[in-house]
C-alpha cells in the first residue's frame, strides 16, 4: 500500500521536469524514422513521465489526468494505427506496410516511406505508453488479482488510497 | 487480390483484436461477435491462400515489398497452406462452440480481454505457419506463447500455477530457439529460410550450426511437448478454461509440429539432419519412449482433460516418429499425423467442453450412462476415440498405416512394435470411457442406493446446445473425410514435402 505525503521538493521537482520528459518523448517519437530513437523509445519515455508523477503526487493525481480506460483504448488504437497504416497499403495495391505506394502528395517514394513509417511509430509510441503505464498501475495495485481490467467497478478501490 | 489472402489472414485478426476491448467497454457481449466475424473472414482468407497454392503453385508474399534476403517473407507452399486451414477451420468451429461455455467459465468482465488475447493467439499461429523467416517465426512463437499463458491463467483453481509452470518452461524454448537463430545469423549472415538453405550446406561441418540445430530441436521440442520436455502440458491442458484446451489441444502442438517438419527439411536439408547429425535415431528413441509413456500415464488419469493431454503427449510423438524415420512414408505418415491428430482431438477436446458445461463432469467414472443423456455428443466421441485408437476408415488408421509401412521399410521392427502397442494402450484408455458411457446404466443419478436394477429408468436427452453440437458433429465429419480422402491429401498436400531422393 502507497501512502501520499507531502515533500515540497519532489513536487517542485516534477512540476519543473515534468514538460521537458514529455516534450523529449515527444521529440523522439517524431525523429524516429530518420534518426536513433523511434517509438518503442519515445513511448517509454511518455510511459516514464506519468510514473513520475505517480510516483511523486501518488496513485488518485496521475489517475485523475489518466484513467485505467483511457490507458487500455490508447494500447489498443496505438496498435490499430500500426495495422491501419499498414492495411491501407494494402488498398493502393501495395503489399502489406508497403508505405511507398501511400498516396501521399509528395515526389519522392522514400519521403512517402519516411511519413509512413512515422505513422507507425505514433502508433507505436502510443501502445509503448499505455502499456508502461498499466504494467506500473499493475505492480502496484493492492489487495491482489483484480477480477476487473476494463471496466468501471474498481473505483472506489482506486480512491481509497 | 488473391495474391493478397497471406497477409489477411493475420491482419484481419490484428485490426480486430485490438477492437474488442474497447467494443468491450461499451457492450461486453458483442466482443465474442466481432471475434467471430473476424475469424469467419480469417478462414476465408486462408481458404483463397490454399486455393491459390493449389491451382498457381507456393505464394512468397513480401512484407513493405522487400526482397527476401532482407524483407520478410510469408512462404506458403503445399504443407503449410494445408496446415493454415486446418488451423483456421479448427478456430472457427472452437469459437463457435466456445460461446456459453466462455461465459459459463470466466467473468463477465474478462470477456473482451479473453477475445482479444484469443484472436492474437490464433493471428500468431498462422503467422508461425505462413512465415519465411527465422526470426519472424520466433516473434510469433514468443505471442503465441504470451497470450497462451495469459489464456489458460485464466481458467480454474490450480490454473495459475500451471501457467507459471509453462511461463518458465515455453521462455527457457523460445530462448533456446532464439540462441539457434543467433547462432545461424552469426554463421551465415542471413534470416530468410531459403536462404539459409541455400548458405548453410557449405558450412554443414561447422560446430556452430550443429549447436544451432541442437537448440532448434529443444526449443521447438519444449513447444510441442515432445516427451521428455513435456512437462508443462499437463497441467497447462487440465486448467486451462475448456475452451483454450479445446483451441490450443489441436492447433498449438501442431503448429509447433510443423516448425519442426520446416527446420528439418527446408531450413536445414535432410542430409544434414539424417546424415551429418543423426538427429533421426536420437529422435526415434525420443519419439518411441514418448508414445510408450503417453499412453501409460493416459491410462493412469481420472480426469478427463488430463487423460488427453497425456495422449496428445503420446500423439506428438507419432509426428515427431514420422519424421525420424527420414523416409517417404515416414514423413507422409507423420504430416498427416498433424491433421488426423488435430481433427481428433480438437473433436475429443470440444466434446469435453459440451460435457462439462452440459454436466460438470470431469471424473472419468462419471460418465456412467451418458449416451443416454447426450446420444449424439457420445457418438461423436466414439468415433474421435475410434480415430485416436487407429479404426478404419477414420483418419487416424491412415496416418498410422503410413507410419508402420514406414518403419518396415526402413526395416524399424522395434518401432513398428511400438505404435501397434501404443494403439492398443489408446484402445484400453478409450475402451474404459466408452465401456462407462454405453454399457454401465446411469447410476450415480437415477437409482441412486440400489443400483443392481438393470431395467433403465427414463433418462432425459439433455443434448449439447446447438451450437456446440454442431461443430462436433462437423469435426467428427472432418475425422472422417481426412480418414476417405487421405489419398486425394496426400496427392495435393503433401507429396511435395518428401525430398528428391528420398526411397
Amino acid at each position: 500500500m502507497i501512502n501520499r505525503y507531502d515533500n515540497l521538493i519532489i513536487e517542485f521537482f516534477c512540476r519543473i521536469i515534468a514538460a521537458p520528459v514529455f516534450t523529449f518523448g515527444v521529440y523522439i517519437i517524431f525523429h524516429g524514422e530518420a534518426s536513433p530513437g523511434g517509438g518503442f523509445q519515445g513511448g517509454v519515455i511518455l510511459g516514464a513521465g506519468f510514473i513520475m508523477l505517480a510516483v511523486a503526487h501518488g496513485m488518485d493525481f496521475t489517475l485523475r489526468r489518466i484513467r485505467e480506460k483511457m490507458i487500455l483504448f490508447l494500447s489498443c488504437v496505438g496498435v490499430f494505427i500500426y495495422g491501419g497504416i499498414g492495411a491501407a497499403c494494402i488498398l493502393w495495391r501495395g503489399n502489406f506496410l508497403d508505405y511507398g505506394k501511400l498516396p501521399l502528395p509528395l515526389d519522392s517514394v522514400s519521403v512517402i516511406r519516411g511519413i509512413g513509417i512515422m505513422g507507425i511509430e505514433i502508433g507505436v509510441g502510443l501502445t509503448v505508453m499505455g502499456v508502461m503505464i498499466s504494467i506500473y498501475y499493475d505492480l502496484i495495485d493492492p489487495g491482489g488479482i483484480q477480477p476487473e481490467l476494463s471496466g468501471g467497478e474498481e473505483e472506489e478501490q482506486w480512491n481509497s488510497f | 487480390m488473391m495474391q493478397q489472402a497471406p497477409a489477411f489472414t493475420i491482419v484481419i485478426l490484428l485490426l480486430t483484436s485490438f477492437w474488442v476491448p474497447i467494443i468491450g467497454m461499451i457492450k461486453k457481449e458483442s466482443a465474442y461477435y466481432l471475434s467471430l466475424i473476424a475469424i469467419f473472414f480469417s478462414f476465408l482468407a486462408a481458404c483463397a491462400t490454399l486455393y491459390t497454392v493449389i491451382t498457381s503453385g507456393p505464394i512468397h508474399y513480401r512484407m513493405g515489398g522487400w526482397p527476401p534476403p532482407w524483407g520478410i517473407e510469408f512462404v506458403v507452399d503445399y504443407l503449410n497452406g494445408g496446415v493454415v486451414v486446418l488451423i483456421s477451420l479448427i478456430s472457427l468451429l472452437t469459437t463457435i462452440s466456445a460461446k456459453k461455455s466462455v461465459e459459463q467459465e470466466i467473468h463477465r468482465s474478462k470477456w473482451p480481454l479473453f477475445w482479444s488475447l484469443y484472436l492474437l493467439l490464433i493471428l500468431s499461429l498462422l503467422g508461425m505457419t505462413e512465415t519465411g523467416d527465422m526470426f519472424n517465426m520466433y516473434v510469433y512463437l514468443e505471442v503465441s506463447s504470451l497470450t497462451a499463458y495469459g489464456l489458460i491463467a485464466m481458467g480454474e483453481r490450480g490454473a495459475l500455477l500451471a501457467s507459471f509452470n509453462y511461463v518458465i518452461l515455453g521462455s527457457v524454448g523460445a530462448s533456446f530457439y532464439l540462441l539457434g537463430v543467433g547462432y545461424l545469423y552469426i554463421a551465415t549472415g542471413s534470416l530468410n529460410m531459403a536462404d539459409l538453405n541455400k548458405i548453410l550446406p557449405a558450412i554443414y561441418h561447422s560446430k556452430v550450426i550443429f549447436t544451432a540445430f541442437a537448440f532448434f530441436i529443444v526449443g521447438i521440442g519444449l513447444k510441442m511437448g515432445l516427451f521428455p520436455l513435456h512437462m508443462w502440458l499437463p497441467d497447462a491442458y487440465t486448467h486451462a478454461p475448456s475452451a483454450i484446451s479445446t483451441l490450443i489441444a489441436p492447433t498449438m502442438t501442431k503448429v509447433s509440429a510443423y516448425v519442426f517438419f520446416r527446420i528439418i527439411l527446408s531450413v536445414f536439408n535432410p542430409q544434414f539432419s539424417w546424415e551429418v547429425i543423426p538427429a533421426a535415431t536420437l529422435l526415434r528413441w525420443i519419439a518411441a519412449v514418448g508414445i510408450i509413456y503417453g499412453s501409460i500415464m493416459a491410462i493412469a488419469q481420472k480426469d478427463i482433460k488430463r487423460m488427453l493431454a497425456y495422449s496428445s503427449i503420446s500423439q506428438i510423438g507419432y509426428i515427431v516418429l514420422g519424421i525420424a524415420l527420414a523416409n517417404q512414408m515416414g514423413l507422409i505418415g507423420g504430416a498427416l499425423h498433424i491433421f488426423s491428430h488435430a481433427f481428433a482431438k480438437g473433436c475429443l477436446f470440444m466434446i469435453v467442453m459440451a460435457v462439462i458445461y452440459k454436466t460438470g463432469i470431469r471424473n472419468i467414472d462419471d460418465f456412467k450412462g451418458l449416451n443416454k443423456k447426450m446420444p449424439f455428443t457420445m457418438a461423436a466421441f466414439c468415433l474421435a476415440a475410434f480415430s485416436m485408437i487407429g479404426v478404419p476408415p477414420t483418419a487416424g488408421f491412415f496416418s498410422k498405416w503410413y507410419l508402420v509401412l514406414g518403419t518396415v521399410s526402413g526395416r524399424h521392427w522395434f518401432l513398428t512394435a511400438v505404435i501397434l502397442m501404443s494403439s492398443l494402450l489408446n484402445a484400453v484408455y478409450f475402451f474404459r470411457i466408452i465401456e462407462k458411457i454405453y454399457f454401465s446404466s446411469f447410476v450415480g443419478l437415477v437409482n441412486g442406493g440400489h443400483g443392481h436394477h438393470e431395467h433403465h429408468e427414463v433418462v432425459a436427452v439433455a443434448e449439447a446446445p446447438l451450437g456446440m453440437l454442431v461443430p462436433i458433429l462437423i469435426m467428427a465429419a472432418g475425422i472422417l473425410a481426412v480418414g476417405l480422402f487421405n489419398t486425394q491429401i496426400i496427392h495435393l498436400l503433401l507429396q511435395f514435402i518428401v525430398p528428391k531422393g528420398l526411397a
